[in-house]
């Protein structure tokens, strides 16, 4: 791509010669006719080059120095080991064989897994609600709207708090509203039998929004008038939810559950705000990221991090692959 | 739309749910309200005692001022950090073409699709070795630049109509004067949905600072409140005035913005 090769219409922006102008048809959205005619390598064409090329700049020297050679660094980590004075060791697989054989992970990955399942189970839930929301009329779905997103845009450090004191065995509201009812509450935050599926109904409640404002915009894309043929074919409400709304909505329930399977199996900040590193319970609540934080910033152990950290990675890759093989079956793109 | 009558039991129905949303924040009001020993009497206090001055020993016990001003001046830095890289990479990805265009933008999507886990702890190394550990420069650095905040943009300069930046062309404007003085106000929804969803980010983050900060004046508000439980384990009242008020300005940033932010996540759901 050498400058000599610029051939003599480098005007492609000043000549006013056979261009489309704006009175040009609907009918090439998305394609650029101006520089798809400007011959290959002219001055016009070295310009846009150098200007695609200088307006990403900043970004992409942030993202190599901050994401991308960290991912580079992370992998090589996880085959070396920390010496006590700086400087690394290569070990091969031995950080991999040590993650795998820590007496921690089945629970771990179980705890990590259980979660990652109560958070899907949610997403049904907020099918429910965004269909419910749908049926009112405006000014009461926003208000909903609005209650329904708080705790969306809440501290997740300061809903914790919350949580941690309304689950509180002794003197936590929840204990007491059962107690009303006859039931002798446990311990949900102290006892590692709870602990997951506490915090669990935490991250659906305050995901419930979220979902639902995706699920609203994918319910207002069904047309009106598939409703309206259903209902004079004799079609009921919840035959309509299961024959036209589910089907119809399933390119936004695949878009939730794949970020909730990915954020599920990252769970880490409500171990450490709503439990607290002094818990009895939690040694049977340590999620796997969890286990990267301690490993990587309580105890040091960086190499192992990495490697828990690159499994992780690659067991989301796996998952959200098979998601994605999978979604073939079910999710109908209209 | 179903008759009045029907409707109803959808009401009742979602009323409820709202009340499950809501009630976990009037508690934590309520309590922020109480003397400690109310708070271990049974059955509960519904009705608190007024103890405002719960309030001001939040002030008194930590430096919550100075941690306010933190994730303030956090927030502030990377949202306009994050609009500017951000709307600049997305113009380029979604209107110019360089050769590698292609290649930098899946480069740029495979940043979206690792844990955050992996790069961590090299951001963390970098930042220490650049002697920025305790520092405003080091907690917000990483968060300068966002993969997401690009990826989104380009989604919204994609779905602005070409002719007003060909008039401009014509008019003899360059590329850079053409994405500021054109596309930029064109876009200005899309980067006030953007800008937003990165407030909301920022001010939540908890790991990051979490790692880089260990200084409690240097702290954001997230790590201050850990760090202020930590410290007052039982003391309810005063754990729970403290986070209401860590969490007060992002619910008034939502009710201000309320249709960006619903808008913003609608985007990206729907692509």
């Amino acid at each position: 791509m050498s400058a000599t090769e610029s051939s003599p219409v480098a005007a492609g922006r000043a000549a006013p010669g056979p261009r489309p102008g704006p009175e040009r048809g609907p009918g090439s959205p998305g394609t650029r006719p101006v520089a798809g005619r400007r011959p290959r390598f002219s001055k016009a064409h070295m310009k846009e080059w150098a200007w695609g090329y200088a307006m990403i700049a900043p970004l992409f020297v942030g993202l190599f120095l901050f994401y991308l050679w960290p991912i580079v660094q992370s992998a090589y980590f996880s085959f070396t080991s920390w010496g006590a004075f700086g400087g690394q060791q290569w070990v091969g697989f031995q950080n991999y064989s040590s993650f795998l054989s820590d007496p921690q992970l089945p629970r771990a990955a179980w705890n990590t897994v259980k979660y990652a399942l109560i958070i899907l189970a949610g997403i049904p839930v907020s099918i429910v609600f965004a269909a419910l929301m749908n049926q009112v009329s405006g000014k009461y779905a926003s208000l909903y709207r609005v209650l329904y997103f708080l705790p969306v845009v809440s501290m997740p450090a300061a809903v914790a708090m919350v949580w941690r004191w309304l689950y509180n065995g002794d003197y936590g509201l929840i204990n007491y509203l059962l107690s009303l009812i006859g039931i002798h509450g446990p311990h949900w935050v102290s006892d590692d039998r709870y602990t997951i599926w506490a915090m669990g109904l935490v991250g659906i409640w305050s995901s419930l929004g979220y979902n639902m404002i995706i699920f609203a915009a994918g319910l207002k894309n069904i047309p009106r008038q598939y409703y309206e043929a259903s209902s004079l074919d004799g079609a009921g409400r919840v035959r309509q939810f299961f024959s036209i709304t589910l089907p119809l909505l399933s390119p936004s329930i695949f878009f939730v559950s794949v970020l909730s399977v990915i954020g599920g199996l990252q769970m880490f900040d409500m171990v450490l705000m709503m439990l607290g590193k002094t818990n009895p319970a939690l040694a049977g609540s340590k999620t796997i990221a969890y286990l990267f934080y301690e490993d990587a910033f309580v105890t040091g152990n960086q190499g192992l991090a990495a490697a828990i950290a690159v499994v992780l990675t690659l067991v989301l890759l796996a998952l959200t692959a098979i998601q994605f093989r999978l979604q073939k079956r079910w999710v109908h793109y209209a | 739309m179903p008759s009045r009558q029907r409707l109803w039991p959808i009401h009742v129905i979602l009323a409820v749910g709202a009340a499950a949303m809501v009630a976990p924040f009037l508690w934590q009001l309520i309590t922020s309200l109480q003397t400690t020993g109310e708070t271990t009497s049974v059955p509960p206090h519904f009705l608190p005692s007024w103890q405002w001055s719960n309030y001001s020993q939040v002030f008194h016990d930590t430096k919550f001022a100075q941690q306010f001003m933190n994730s303030v001046s956090q927030t502030v830095i990377r949202v306009l950090a994050q609009v500017l890289f951000c709307s600049m990479a997305a113009y380029a990805f979604a209107r110019l073409r360089f050769p590698g265009r292609n290649a930098l933008f899946l480069l740029m999507l495979a940043v979206l699709m690792v844990p955050s886990q992996v790069y961590l702890l090299p951001q963390y190394q970098l930042v220490q070795n650049m002697g920025l550990l305790n520092t405003l420069a080091g907690v917000v650095l990483p968060g300068l630049f966002s993969a997401f905040g690009t990826f989104m943009l380009r989604q919204f300069f994609m779905s602005l109509p070409d002719e007003v930046e060909e008039a401009a062309r014509l008019d003899g404007a360059g590329t850079f004067r053409i994405f500021w003085s054109v596309m930029l106000p064109l876009a200005k929804p899309g980067l006030i949905s953007m800008g937003v969803l990165t407030v909301l980010w920022s001010w939540n983050d908890l790991l990051w600072p979490l790692v880089v900060v260990n200084d409690d004046s240097k702290m954001p508000l997230t790590v201050g409140l850990s760090t202020l439980q930590g410290e007052h384990l039982t003391e309810y009242p005063l754990l729970m005035a403290g986070s209401l008020l860590a969490s007060l300005p992002m619910i008034l940033v939502f009710l201000a913005a309320q249709r960006r932010i619903t808008e913003g996540i609608a985007l990206t759901g729907t692509k």
